[in-house]
C-alpha cells in the first residue's frame, strides 16, 4: 500500500505489525485513545530493601524469561555499559528472544551483536541504531522486525501500549537504596534522565543500576522511588569520557561556517525572529556555528530567545549564562558545559521525553518551537529527508527528535552539505524517509538554498533577502551534474526493519541489503 | 586584449593538483582566482600524476567563473615544459611561472606556450602568465620581468623563498619583506601591471592576517595569496571598495564628465578639491565595486 | 599502449581512488568502492573507456575507489597506465610527450 510520502508498505508487514500506512503528519490530531498501564507489584511492606547484590540475581528476581521485551536509555550515548552488563547476564542465563527497547543504540553497543546471532536478541525498537548492529540488522541477522522510533514515538508507543515492557533498567549516575535516581553527580554524571521517564511509568519491573550509592533521599530526583522495584550497585555504569566531551572547539570549516551564516540570515529575516521566540539546534559543525552567529545578532539587536529546546550543548549554555536565552528545556546533553549548566543554572529545566515530543500527550514542547535547525543524510524533492538508512542501503543513524520538531516547529531548516564525498544530499528519492516533508520547510546547502513552495509565506519574507536560493530540483540538478544521478539501491526482498512515525504509523520500511554485483 | 588582463583579483587561492578533495569545488568559496599548484605541494614522485589530475579537473569541473592559474615547476627543473604543455591542452587560464629572476624567464615560457598553443590549436593570447618573484635578483628585475610579455598581468611576491635569500627569515614584524614590497609595487605600476602579496601561513592568526592584508593594500596591492579558504572572507573585506567610496567615486566621475562639458577643471565634492587627476582613481574603484559584486548605481 | 609492469597511482584519501595496473591477459578488472551500490555502474563505464582510450588491451586493474568524480579517476587510471608503460616522470622530463587532448582527454 503506498502512503502519503509515496512509499510502498507491503501488505504483509501491516498485517504482522498491525500498524497503519503513514497519512500525513497531522492525520491523528484530535483523536483519542485510552492509555496502557503497567502490572505493579506493591512495596507495602518497610522492611523489604530494594537492594539487590548484582545482574544476575536482579533478573531472577524481576523474573525474566524468554520473550520478554526489556528497555534502556541512551543517556550514557557511546560511553554506556549499562546495555552491555544486563545483556551479558541474559545471555549467561540462557534466556531467548528477548525485544530490547531502547530510547537509542550506538556503537558502544556492538558487542550484543553476537546475541542477535544467536537469537537471544530477536527484537530490536529504538530511535535508531549505529556501528554493527545496524549492519546486522540491514544483513538480515535480526530474527524480527527492527522498529525505529522518534523519541516523541517512543514515548507514545510506550503510553499507548504499541509496546509493552516487562522490566526496564535504568542506569542512573546517583540513587539511594529506595530507588530515587538523579542525572547529576556521580562518576557517570549525564545531566539528565528524560528518555528514562516513560519506562519507570510504564514498565512492569524497575530496576535502578548504578555505581553511586548516596544517601536517602537522593533529591531532587529525576526518577522517583515510587516507580522503582529494585536497585543494583555496579562498579560502574558508564564511560565519562564517551558520556560527555569537553566543549567543542567551534568549527574553521570554512563551508560549515557558510551554511551557519546562511542559516542565521535565514532566521533573522522571518516573521517569527523577535523578542521571546523559541529554537531548537543540534551540535554539528554547522549547527554550533549558527548558534555563535545568531548569538551575536540577538546580541546586536536586544532580542532574546525565550525558549532553547532539546539536546543541549554548550553554545547554548553560553546564551544562557549571558542572559540571552531566558529558558533551557532540556531532554539530552552534549557536552560537559551542558551538564554543568543543568546542575546549576536555575534557568536549565530537566523535562522528560513526553514533555518534549510525545505527539499523542495534550501538547509537547516541540509544538511552541518556532524554530528547529537539523542535519539530514538525503533530502528528496519533495523534501522528505532520512536520517536513519546510509545512501549505501545500510541503517546507520537515528530518528532522535527529528520528525517530532519538524512536525512541531513553526520553520523548520535543515543544513546539509550538497555533496558527501561523491553521495548527494539532495536526491529524486530518499533511499528511506524518516522526515515527511510536509513538516519540512528549508534546505540549506553550500551550493544553495531551497524553501519548500508548501510555504509561500517564507518565500514572500525572503524576496528582498541577499540569500543564494534556488529551488530544490535546481539543487539536485546541481548535485547530479557534478556527481553523476546515483543509482537507487539494489535491496533484497526481505523487510528487516519499519520506520515508524511518530504517531505510530509506518512511513517507511527498509530491506535487506544486497550484495552489489554488477549486472553483466 | 585579453578581457583577464586587469580582472578582479583580491584573493588567489593555492590549491594542491594532486589532491581531488581540494579541487573538486573551491568555487563554494568564491575566492577570485585559484592557483592549481604542481610545483611545491606535489611531491616529487607525483609530478606527473598531479598533471593527469590538473589536466582533468581544467577540462570537466566548472570553476563558474573562478580564474584557473596553474604554479608550474621552476624553470631550473626539468618539470616545467610539460607542465606547460598540460596547461596549454587543458586550456587554462593563466599560468604562474615559479622563481622568476628576469625577462629571459618570461619570455622561455611564453616560448613554450606558444609552441603549445600551436600544438595543440588553442588560440594565441587566451591564456595569461604571472612571475613569482621568490628571490632577491627576481626582485631586483621587478620592472623588466613586469614588461617582458604583454601577455603578463602582474607579479607575487613568494615570501618563503625570498627571506631565505635574504638570509632571514618570516618574523610576523613585516620589516623583511618591506622592501621586496615596495619595489614590487613600484615596478609593477610602473609597468602598468597588477602586483600580489605573498601568503600567510599562521592560519590562526587571523588579527595578523587582517593587520597584513590591510597593509598592503594601503601599500597599493591588488590583492593576496591565500592558503586557506578562511582568509577570503576578511581579504575580500578590505579589498572590496565601501559603500562610502563607491558614492564618493561615483560623484567624482559624474561630476568630471559634467564639467569637462562646461570646460571647469578644478570643482568641489562633497567640500573635497577635486580635479581630473581624481577621474581613473574614481573609475577603477567603481570597476572594483562592479566586479566584486557591491555596484548598484547607473554607471 | 602496452603495460609492462605494476603501477599504481592515486591514494586512498576521501574523493580519491587508488588504480593498480599490472600486465595481464584481456582486461580484468575489480572495483571496491565505498559508493559502489550508487555509482558502480559509473566507476565501471569509466574505467573501461579510459582503458580504451589509451588502446590498452591487456591489463589486470585494481581500482579502490573512495568517492572518487569521473576526472578523477580518468586521471588516476592514466596515472597508472603510462607510469606502467614507458612514461615515468624521468622519461617525459627526458622529452616523451603526453598526448594531451588525444588519448587523454
Amino acid at each position: 500500500m503506498i502512503n502519503s510520502v509515496g512509499r510502498d508498505i507491503p501488505e504483509e508487514v501491516l498485517k504482522a505489525t498491525g500498524m497503519k500506512p503513514f497519512a500525513g503528519a497531522y492525520a491523528r490530531h484530535n483523536e483519542k485513545y485510552t492509555k496502557a498501564a503497567p502490572t505493579v507489584r506493591g512495596v507495602v511492606d518497610p522492611k523489604e530493601s530494594k537492594m539487590v547484590d548484582s545482574i544476575a540475581e536482579v533478573l531472577k528476581k524481576c523474573e525474566i524469561k524468554d520473550g520478554m521485551t526489556i528497555s534502556f536509555h541512551h543517556h550514557f550515548r557511546e560511553g554506556d555499559l549499562v546495555v552491555n552488563m544486563v545483556m551479558e547476564e541474559i545471555h549467561k542465563m540462557g534466556i531467548k528472544d528477548i525485544t530490547i527497547c531502547a530510547s537509542s543504540l550506538g556503537k558502544a553497543h556492538n558487542p550484543i551483536v553476537p546475541m542477535i546471532e544467536d537469537g537471544t536478541i530477536t527484537g530490536i525498537q529504538s530511535s535508531g541504531v549505529r556501528g554493527q548492529i545496524g549492519e546486522a540488522i540491514s544483513t538480515g541477522k535480526l530474527k524480527g522486525l527492527a522498529i525505529m522510533r522518534s523519541h516523541g514515538g517512543r514515548v507514545r508507543a510506550i503510553e499507548s501500549g504499541d509496546v509493552h515492557i516487562d522490566i526496564a533498567f535504568i542506569g542512573a549516575p546517583t540513587c539511594d537504596c529506595y530507588g530515587n535516581m538523579r542525572a547529576v553527580g556521580g562518576k557517570s554524571d549525564c545531566g539528565v534522565l528524560s528518555y528514562a521517564y516513560v519506562d519507570a511509568q510504564y514498565a512492569d519491573k524497575v530496576v535502578a543500576i548504578t555505581d553511586t550509592l548516596v544517601p536517602y533521599p537522593n533529591l531532587p530526583a529525576s526518577i522517583s522511588q515510587v516507580y522503582v522495584d529494585y536497585v543494583v550497585k555496579v562498579d560502574e555504569i558508564g564511560n565519562p569520557a564517551k558520556i560527555a566531551t569537553g566543549a567543542a572547539k567551534p568549527t574553521t570549516d570554512v563551508r560549515k561556517i557558510m551554511m551557519a551564516d546562511y542559516c542565521t540570515q535565514f532566521v533573522i529575516n522571518t516573521p517569527y525572529f523577535k523578542d521571546g521566540f523559541s529554537y531548537q539546534t543540534g551540535v554539528g559543525g554547522a549547527s554550533i556555528a549558527s548558534t555563535i552567529s545568531l548569538g551575536k545578532i540577538m546580541k546586536e539587536r536586544g532580542i532574546k530567545m525565550g525558549l532553547g529546546l532539546g539536546g543541549i550543548a554548550g553554545p547554548m549554555c553560553n546564551l544562557l549564562k549571558e542572559g540571552l536565552i531566558e529558558k533551557l528545556v532540556d531532554t539530552q546533553d552534549f557536552d560537559l558545559t551542558a551538564i554543568e549548566s543543568v546542575k546549576e543554572n536555575p534557568n536549565h529545566f530537566e523535562i522528560t521525553a513526553s514533555e518534549y515530543a510525545n505527539p499523542m500527550n495534550k501538547g509537547a514542547y516541540v509544538n511552541q518551537l518556532d524554530f528547529v535547525i537539523l542535519a539530514s543524510l538525503e533530502v528528496d524533492v519533495n523534501f522528505n529527508c532520512n536520517v536513519v538508512v546510509g545512501s549505501d542501503g545500510m541503517i546507520t543513524g537515528a530518528q532522535g527528535g527529528h520528525p517530532d520538531t519538524a512536525a512541531g516547529a513553526k520553520c523548520t531548516i535543515v543544513i546539509a552539505p550538497l555533496l558527501q564525498g561523491r553521495i548527494p544530499a539532495i536526491c529524486d528519492e530518499c533511499t528511506a524517509i524518516t522526515t515527511p516533508g510536509e513538516t519540512v520547510d528549508v534546505v540549506i546547502t553550500d551550493y544553495g538554498i531551497a524553501i519548500n513552495p508548501r510555504r509561500q509565506d517564507l518565500i514572500e519574507c525572503m524576496k528582498d533577502v541577499k540569500l543564494p536560493f534556488c529551488t530544490i530540483e535546481e539543487l539536485r540538478d546541481k548535485a547530479y551534474a557534478i556527481v553523476g544521478k546515483p543509482d537507487p539501491v539494489k535491496f533484497g526482498d526481505r523487510v528487516v526493519g519499519v520506520i515508524e512515525s511518530r504517531d505510530g504509523t509506518i512511513i517507511d520500511v527498509v530491506r535487506e541489503i544486497k550484495k552489489y554485483e554488477f549486472e553483466d | 586584449m585579453n578581457p583577464n588582463l586587469n580582472r578582479l583579483r583580491r584573493s588567489m587561492m593555492f590549491l594542491n593538483a594532486q589532491k581531488p578533495s581540494l579541487i573538486k569545488d573551491p568555487y563554494i568559496y568564491k575566492p577570485d582566482s585559484i592557483m592549481l599548484d604542481l610545483e611545491d605541494a606535489v611531491a616529487e614522485n607525483q609530478k606527473d600524476a598531479a598533471r593527469y589530475s590538473l589536466f582533468h579537473a581544467l577540462r570537466e569541473i566548472d570553476y563558474r567563473g573562478v580564474e584557473r592559474v596553474v604554479r608550474i615547476n621552476g624553470l631550473e627543473t626539468a618539470h616545467w615544459k610539460e607542465d606547460v604543455r598540460v596547461c596549454v591542452a587543458g586550456r587554462c587560464d593563466s599560468i604562474r611561472i615559479s622563481k622568476t629572476e628576469s625577462a629571459a624567464d618570461v619570455l622561455a615560457v611564453q616560448a613554450e606556450m606558444e609552441k603549445a598553443e600551436e600544438e595543440f590549436g588553442v588560440e594565441k593570447g587566451s591564456i595569461l602568465l604571472m612571475a613569482a618573484l621568490e628571490s632577491t635578483k627576481g626582485v631586483l628585475n621587478a620592472y623588466e620581468i613586469c614588461t617582458a610579455s604583454p601577455l603578463l598581468f602582474g607579479c607575487a611576491l613568494s615570501g618563503g623563498d625570498y627571506t631565505k635569500d635574504l638570509q632571514t627569515k618570516i618574523t610576523g614584524t613585516g620589516v623583511e619583506l618591506a622592501g621586496a614590497r615596495q619595489m614590487m609595487i613600484i615596478a609593477a605600476r610602473a609597468a602598468g601591471k597588477q602586483c600580489f602579496d605573498t601568503v600567510f601561513t599562521n592560519l590562526d592568526d587571523m588579527e595578523g592576517f587582517r593587520k597584513e592584508v590591510e597593509m598592503i593594500k594601503m601599500m597599493g596591492f591588488d590583492g593576496k595569496s591565500i592558503v586557506n579558504p578562511r582568509q577570503i572572507a576578511v581579504t575580500h573585506e578590505i579589498f572590496t571598495p565601501t559603500q562610502k567610496e563607491i558614492i564618493f567615486a561615483e560623484k567624482v566621475v559624474k561630476e568630471v564628465d559634467d564639467k569637462k562639458a562646461k570646460g571647469i577643471g578644478v570643482f568641489t565634492v562633497d567640500g573635497k578639491m577635486i580635479d581630473i587627476a581624481f577621474y581613473p582613481g574614481a573609475k577603477r574603484t567603481i570597476e572594483m565595486a562592479k566586479a566584486a559584486g557591491v555596484y548598484e548605481g547607473d554607471l | 599502449m602496452e603495460v609492462k609492469s605494476t603501477a599504481m597511482a592515486g591514494t586512498l584519501e576521501s574523493s580519491d581512488a587508488q588504480v593498480t595496473v599490472e600486465p595481464g591477459t584481456g582486461i580484468e578488472l575489480s572495483i571496491e568502492s565505498s559508493v559502489i551500490n550508487q555509482y558502480g555502474k559509473q566507476i565501471r563505464a569509466t574505467v573501461l573507456e579510459t582503458l580504451e582510450r589509451l588502446e590498452v588491451k591487456d591489463v589486470k586493474v585494481t581500482v579502490v575507489d573512495k568517492g572518487a568524480l569521473d576526472c578523477t579517476l580518468k586521471a588516476r587510471v592514466e596515472g597508472a597506465v603510462f607510469r606502467a608503460s614507458g612514461y615515468s616522470e624521468d622519461e617525459i622530463c627526458a622529452g616523451k610527450k603526453l598526448p594531451w587532448g588525444g588519448a587523454i582527454r
